[in-house]
């Protein structure tokens, strides 16, 4: 029996209609399959392909031409958004479905100091970091990382650093980048945080003096605490082989469940659930004179320190399975 | 004793180093002002048949540092111009040894003789942003009161820091003369011939492997342009001279139009001797630090003291690219027919296709 067979044989319910499907909404972050509407018309296929045709040649030729901007720091704009972040969304949306909350908290222009905590091995939060506000801010704001010296002295990851926009983790610079309106990430753990053990996750370690604090006092830039629930679980770090790291002059060298025994596919992150918080910002506007003073320095690095560990005891309850949906 | 105004032009100007490229064109142009008596020019060497045109005003005196010590005072001279410092070391006027002699060594010589010149009222000295060194943890963007990390490999650079040094005691000496000091980003016009620009003009670039060094350069032009202010007016302290703005290594060879060779960084310094001595190239290890670490400084102390901005480093390097177009391999004008026809093609086999397919 066909459907409209099947129809004509219900009196009174011939003219029943299923009720029309709401708006796609977006389900951890992930946006969902894509609806047919039947109302706006599809553009044409070819179109599309040769669109996309002509803007991967243009981006060619502007790249072999050396027609692109870079700023005093070697940020490259275009070859980030060009190449960088859309090969991390990949890991972002689907490998980490990643929910960021509490984006109202960052401001829409001017400076800010985004303070993380660090974890994971491989520092990939810091990048979703940035993924997060340039996808989920209104503004589509670049976030400007501050890394360790190591970053820098290896070639390759220097070269990447800087074009993504990173830049040694230093006063000068961090001064520098605030005062000119820009969004800086800084995980004042270093290594130790990136490098704790598995059994240690989500215990934020030791701030080191604070030097964050007094470049955001002296600019007078807002401090935006950040709660990143999910890098713990990427690279479970077992044993840290400390000979060894130091024979090959890294901080430390991770034993994970899968590294070094499945070699290269040991660098595979586990697809853990990813929370991303703001927290509301700290105004230091008014503490500009105090720069200087290492009480009030300290002292405000644990205010950040401690609504950090708050609010990521608060992101835990929310997500009991690190690798749930 | 009648002394002039402070604030008025010097009157006899003493000029080192007219017998190279930038020495005898300050000279030239302190000589065509005519605020300025007198411009003397000291250089141990005869400058060569294309500078001597310039030279028409000025007064030559060949004498070397030590002897030029006499002169100074003898000639009553109200401002020195420093500019015989040397960059690379030159095989064919006894190689380092003479480039230490005469950047050290000469400037301590000069800088004793402008000490004890009774009506000196001031000391312009050339520098370099050669000055900062490099290292990792150096910061992205050096300001006039960056300290270097660590002292510098390169010749050139300890040599900048021992004059900076001289100048530095000077000034504790005579507090009364105004003492500038430019450092110049490396400097770069259409005809400027440099260690840096004969690199740039080669069809294959070699560069680093891994890193992406970011640039900065001067125009020729603009640094005269400091130099004549600095003589003329008066502009106490350190200034970095260089054009805004970056381009990062990669960038320069391919606005260049020309095709980098990336080389490993550990063999760098081997392949850079072995290109000195079969006479390829001159790239020292102050050359390989730039290319390794690059070079930024803040201009803004130069910009508000001199109310004068630079052209760009993007500027100033096109400038070079139209003085040596000859070179260039991947033009923009030829990638961008390229591109126009790789597009066509595609289009074309599309619609065919499309076509048999309607």
């Amino acid at each position: 029996m066909s459907q409209e067979e099947y129809r004509s044989a219900m009196p009174g319910h011939a003219e029943f209609q299923l009720p029309a499907e709401g708006p796609p909404r977006r389900v951890n972050g992930v946006p969902p399959v894509p609806h047919a509407t039947g109302s706006a018309p599809r553009r044409d296929a070819v179109d599309v392909w040769d669109e996309r045709i002509a803007g991967g040649l243009a981006f060619l030729r502007r790249r072999l031409a050396g027609a692109y901007e870079v700023d005093d720091f070697g940020f490259d704009s275009d070859l980030t958004d060009s190449v960088f972040y859309p090969m991390l969304r990949v890991l972002y949306r689907d490998w980490f479905r990643t929910e960021v909350h509490g984006i109202e908290h960052v401001p829409d222009s001017g400076g800010g100091l985004m303070v993380g905590n660090h974890s994971g091995t491989l520092a990939l939060d810091a990048v979703m970091l940035s993924v997060a506000l340039r996808d989920r801010h209104p503004r589509e704001r670049f976030l400007r990382l501050l890394g360790a010296d190591l970053v820098f002295r290896v070639p390759v990851l220097s070269e990447l650093a800087r074009k993504a926009g990173a830049t040694v983790a230093c006063n000068p610079d961090a001064e520098r980048l605030m005062s000119s309106g820009e969004l800086v990430g800084v995980f004042p753990e270093g290594f130790k945080g990136i490098g704790k053990k598995y059994a240690d996750r989500y215990k934020l370690q030791r701030f080191g003096r604070g030097g964050f604090v007094s470049a955001a006092l002296r600019t007078g830039t807002p401090i935006i605490p950040v709660a990143i629930v999910g890098a713990e679980e990427i690279y479970p770090m077992l044993a840290d082989l400390k000979p060894l790291a130091r024979l090959l002059g890294m901080p430390y060298f991770p034993v994970t469940p899968t590294f070094p025994w499945l070699g290269p596919l040991g660098l595979v992150p586990l697809p853990s659930k990813w929370l991303i918080q703001f927290c509301p910002p700290i105004p230091t506007g008014h503490l500009t004179e105090f720069a200087d003073d290492p009480m009030v320095v300290y002292n405000l690095a644990d205010q950040v320190r401690e609504t950090i560990q708050t609010t990521l005891y608060a992101l835990l309850e929310k997500r009991p399975d690190p690798f749930g949906p | 004793m009648v002394t002039s105004h402070p604030a008025a032009p010097p009157r006899v100007v003493v000029v080192t180093g007219v017998s190279r490229f930038l020495g005898a064109r300050v000279a030239a142009r302190l000589a065509a002002d005519e605020r300025v008596e007198r411009v003397v020019g000291l250089d141990p060497l005869e400058p060569p048949p294309t500078l001597a045109g310039l030279l028409g005003g000025v007064e030559l005196v060949r004498a070397d540092a030590r002897a030029a010590s006499a002169a100074i005072a003898e000639l009553g001279a109200e401002a020195v111009v420093h500019l015989a410092v040397t960059g690379a070391p030159d095989p064919q006027h006894g190689g380092r040894a003479a480039m230490k002699e005469q950047n050290v060594i000469g400037t301590m010589q000069l800088i004793a003789a402008a000490q004890a010149a009774p009506r000196l009222r001031k000391l312009v000295v050339r520098s370099s942003t050669a000055a900062y060194g490099a290292s990792f943890r150096d910061p992205a963007v050096f300001t006039e009161d960056t300290e270097p990390r660590a002292v510098p490999r390169g010749a050139f650079a300890r040599d900048i820091l021992d004059i900076e040094g001289y100048v530095r005691g000077f000034r504790r000496r005579r507090p009364e003369v105004i003492a500038t000091v430019l450092r110049f980003a490396p400097l770069i016009s259409s005809t400027a011939d440099t260690s840096l620009t004969r690199y740039f003009a080669q069809p294959l670039v070699p560069t680093v492997w891994g890193r992406d060094a970011r640039l900065q350069f001067v125009h020729v032009d603009d640094a005269l342009e400091v130099l004549h202010r600095s003589v003329v007016a008066d502009h106490p302290g350190t200034f970095n001279v260089a054009g805004a703005g970056v381009l990062t290594l990669s960038q320069a060879v391919r606005r260049a139009g020309r095709i980098a060779l990336p080389l490993l960084e550990g063999t760098l310094s081997a392949t850079a001797a072995v290109a000195r001595h079969a006479g390829v190239g001159q790239i020292g290890l102050d050359q390989l630090d730039l290319f390794v670490h690059g070079r930024v400084v803040d201009t803004t102390r130069l910009v508000r003291e001199f109310g004068f901005a630079p052209r760009t480093t993007a500027e100033a390097f096109q400038d070079f690219i139209t003085g040596h177009a000859n070179g260039s391999s991947l033009t923009a004008d030829r990638l961008a027919a390229a591109e126009r026809a790789i597009l066509d093609g595609i289009r074309k086999v599309r619609a065919s296709v499309g076509g048999e397919h309607a």
